[in-house]
């Protein structure tokens, strides 16, 4: 097409509907807003530069005083039933709508009056629709029903009366939306949103009588520099911390450790399965698959509650720091379960939804009391006045503050096999892994599958991201024709580095390719890069839980899940 | 919307009707169209068959439900009324005799009375104007109505 021959000699051609997130099968390709417009010698009318194909010899002109004149009053068209409530939108200076308008110098609203009827605003645990915004580009649409293939989300009606909408009109909170995000992570404009608690985080940080607490999840500090003018892939670790603490959190910790924490007890799954496998259990469960990611859990408790018994059912490093916070760490400071408030910054907008979870509540009260998503985290940083890029490198508090290698890549895909494997290893052999990198578990390739050497037993694996390779895994578990023994799934392109929570990659995958370098990067930094040899978990299982599985760690670490599926 | 639950042998027509279209998101909008044909309506569970069938998301097959006027969710009275909304039976008074229709059976257009008696549509031109302004109630035409006529027209479906 027109338009992917411009990008590749670097002519940017304007488009607000065309999204191809080359490598991963985030696409789409409506060519319905109509502003990518050329001029092509020898045809009469201007051409969509992304639904036309090069031919020899062709002569285009895509800054043409005529194509610019087309794509301004195109923009006006968009406008005319567009709210201009700019100033306060949740997108303003991120709006890919808005940098366009001011790119074409428009000033004045022409064919303002359109009718807005039937569009519905909704506030879920997760997500902000307010579909007045919706400029009807399609790619939440091709994101939720091709990539995810969730089909929450779909045009419906038509004319003026046209939006996009949940099957049926529900609300969101009554579809099988999986929560993921990712219609948030490609949305151009303000119509989908995330959920914001920036202001209740302000108020409970202001508040003398509470103690509120970090945890930073790994995908975090790959990609928040971006938001202060870094370039993709820069590295704020350090910066991180120090930023949390000026802003008034009593202690910051680091979902990491919690991560190592998820590696010991479903490294422990993994092994107990496998036993009783190669014992002859006909009966185990196996594949074991990663219960990490709520999206995807969210996804098999809709889509294929026969098949619930397969995933682990230990908790996502998120709910595994809540747990351990308010009873092992608050019992130990002495502070009381209610004055303490946990906070976790996550690249994810479904951690919003998990922490209300009804089974993951400890006597009707929350673990974790929200969640807030790395643009939000950016925000207050801006609100408050700290010019991050200048800030000092800190470290996380003790004790759970303290990571491996192993508990970072849990950002990217893959990463948490990996991590995995590390333990699972060493645990079940005795002896010290010959190479700590499984290289052949990386990569951004949707669905990948290795066979590991354990020592003469080979240990099948399989990675898949986005829900929609996912469901081609659990589609072939339910035929009984799949042969792994150990599965990761992640819900977003790319694992956590693409959450629905991070900072917008605006359809470059360079964005999402830097980051989890970086991962991999700190990862092979890090002193010591398996999670059983992270001193803070040793004492942890010493001085508080006993062993992985034993009774408090399944009362505390673990989950169950049920037939959420709609009838 | 309420809970509508589908007979077994109307489940078992929709996914005949799918199997006879070979199951093929090509065909939706034929497979709606008999579908509609057979039950009057297209409720959600309906809709979800199909969806299953095709392999599609129920999403898409909503989009398309509500994006053709032809198609309709909601269940059509047992007679069904259309007021004539072209342009001879328009220019004779014919929104008056839908208003009044309105007035009498409180419903709007598209809408079925609670009881399941009479549905409301509006269409264009039954090829009568020499009788405009012209209502037709199931298969029966009314010509040179007034609104002042609906009520007694009405009582006669006395069912």
């Amino acid at each position: 097409m027109i338009l992917d021959a411009a990008a590749s000699i670097g002519i940017n051609i304007p488009t607000l509907c065309h999204m191809d997130l080359k490598g991963t099968c985030v696409k789409n390709r409506p060519a319905s807003c109509r502003l990518c417009v050329v001029e092509v010698q020898g045809r009469r009318n201007l051409a969509p530069a992304c639904a036309t194909k090069c031919m020899p010899d062709m002569v285009v002109r895509t800054n043409s005083m005529r194509v610019i004149k087309a794509r301004k009053t195109i923009a006006e068209l968009i406008l005319s039933d567009h709210p201009n409530d700019c100033l306060t939108c949740p997108k303003c200076g991120e709006c890919e709508l808005q940098a366009l308008v001011t790119r074409l110098n428009i000033t004045q609203m022409p064919f303002s009056g359109g009718e807005l009827s039937q569009r519905k605003k909704e506030l879920t645990p997760s997500i902000m629709r307010n579909m007045d915004k919706c400029i009807f580009c399609r790619r939440c649409e091709s994101v939720c029903n091709n990539v995810q293939t969730v089909g929450a989300l779909g045009a419906v009606r038509r004319g003026f009366n046209t939006t996009i909408a949940p099957t049926f009109d529900k609300m969101v909170k009554d579809t099988n939306c999986t929560y993921c995000g990712q219609c948030v992570a490609v949305c151009p404009t303000g119509a989908l949103t995330e959920h914001d608690d920036t202001d209740r985080l302000m108020d409970d940080l202001c508040n003398p009588d509470k103690i509120v607490i970090a945890q930073p999840a790994p995908a975090v500090r790959a990609a928040l520099g971006e938001e202060f003018g870094m370039a993709p892939g820069t590295l704020v670790t350090g910066k991180l911390a120090s930023a949390l603490r000026q802003l008034g959190f009593d202690y910051v910790f680091d979902t990491d450790f919690a991560a190592d924490l998820t590696i010991m007890e479903e490294g422990a799954e993994i092994l107990e399965r496998l036993k009783k496998f190669l014992a002859g259990d006909k009966t185990v469960k196996l594949p074991i698959m990663t219960s990490c990611c709520p999206a995807w859990v969210n996804f098999y408790e809709h889509e294929f509650p026969d098949l619930i018994e397969y995933p682990s059912s230990a908790r996502s490093p998120q709910q595994m720091f809540g747990a351990i916070a308010k009873s092992y760490w608050a019992e130990k400071m002495g502070i009381p379960r209610e004055k303490l408030v946990v906070v976790s910054i996550m690249p994810c907008l479904a951690k919003k939804y998990e922490v209300t979870r009804e089974e993951l509540k400890h006597e009707k009260l929350q673990d974790v009391d929200y969640s807030i998503s790395t643009r939000e985290l950016a925000r207050i940083i801006k609100r408050a006045n700290i010019g991050f890029a200048e800030l000092p490198d800190s470290d996380f508090d003790s004790p759970m503050g303290e990571s491996t290698g192993a508990g970072v890549i849990f950002g990217t895909t893959g990463g948490v096999l990996e991590a995995a494997l590390r333990t699972v290893y060493e645990v079940y052999t005795g002896e010290a892994l010959p190479k700590i990198d499984f290289t052949e578990v990386r990569g951004l390739e949707g669905i990948r599958e290795a066979t590991i050497d354990i020592k003469g037993f080979p240990l099948k694996v399989c990675i898949a991201h986005t829900l929609g390779n996912a469901r081609k895994v659990m589609e072939k578990l339910r035929e009984g024709k799949l042969d792994y023994h150990v599965v990761e799934v992640m819900a977003c392109p790319g694992g956590c580095i693409g959450g629905g929570g991070q900072p917008y990659h605006h359809g470059r995958i360079e964005v999402l390719q830097a980051r989890q370098k970086a991962l991999y990067a700190e990862d092979a930094s890090k002193p010591i890069r398996k999670s059983h040899e992270n001193p803070d978990i040793v004492a942890l299982y010493k001085e508080y839980l006993g062993a992985p599985l034993s009774e408090r760690s399944e009362e505390l670490l673990h989950t169950h899940y049920s037939d959420k599926s709609i009838k | 919307m309420a809970e509508i639950k589908l007979a077994c042998e109307v489940i078992k027509q929709v996914e005949d009707i799918c199997e006879k279209h070979g199951n093929k998101p090509g065909e939706l909008i034929n497979i709606l169209h008999e579908c509609q044909g057979l039950h009057g309506y297209l409720p959600e569970p309906m809709q979800r068959i199909i969806a299953r069938k095709l392999g599609i998301p129920a999403a898409q097959v909503y989009g398309v439900v509500t994006f053709y006027s032809f198609f309709t969710m909601t269940p059509k009275g047992r007679h069904p009324i259309s007021v004539c909304l072209g342009t001879a039976c328009y220019v004779r008074g014919s929104e008056k005799l839908l208003e009044e229709i309105k007035r009498v059976l409180g419903i709007d257009v598209g809408e079925t009375t609670p009881d399941g008696k009479f549905s409301l549509d509006c269409l264009r031109c039954v090829g009568a104007c020499g009788l405009a302004p012209v209502m037709m109630i199931g298969e029966k035409v009314y010509g040179r109505m007034e609104p002042q006529d609906i009520r007694k027209v009405l009582e006669e479906f006395a069912d």
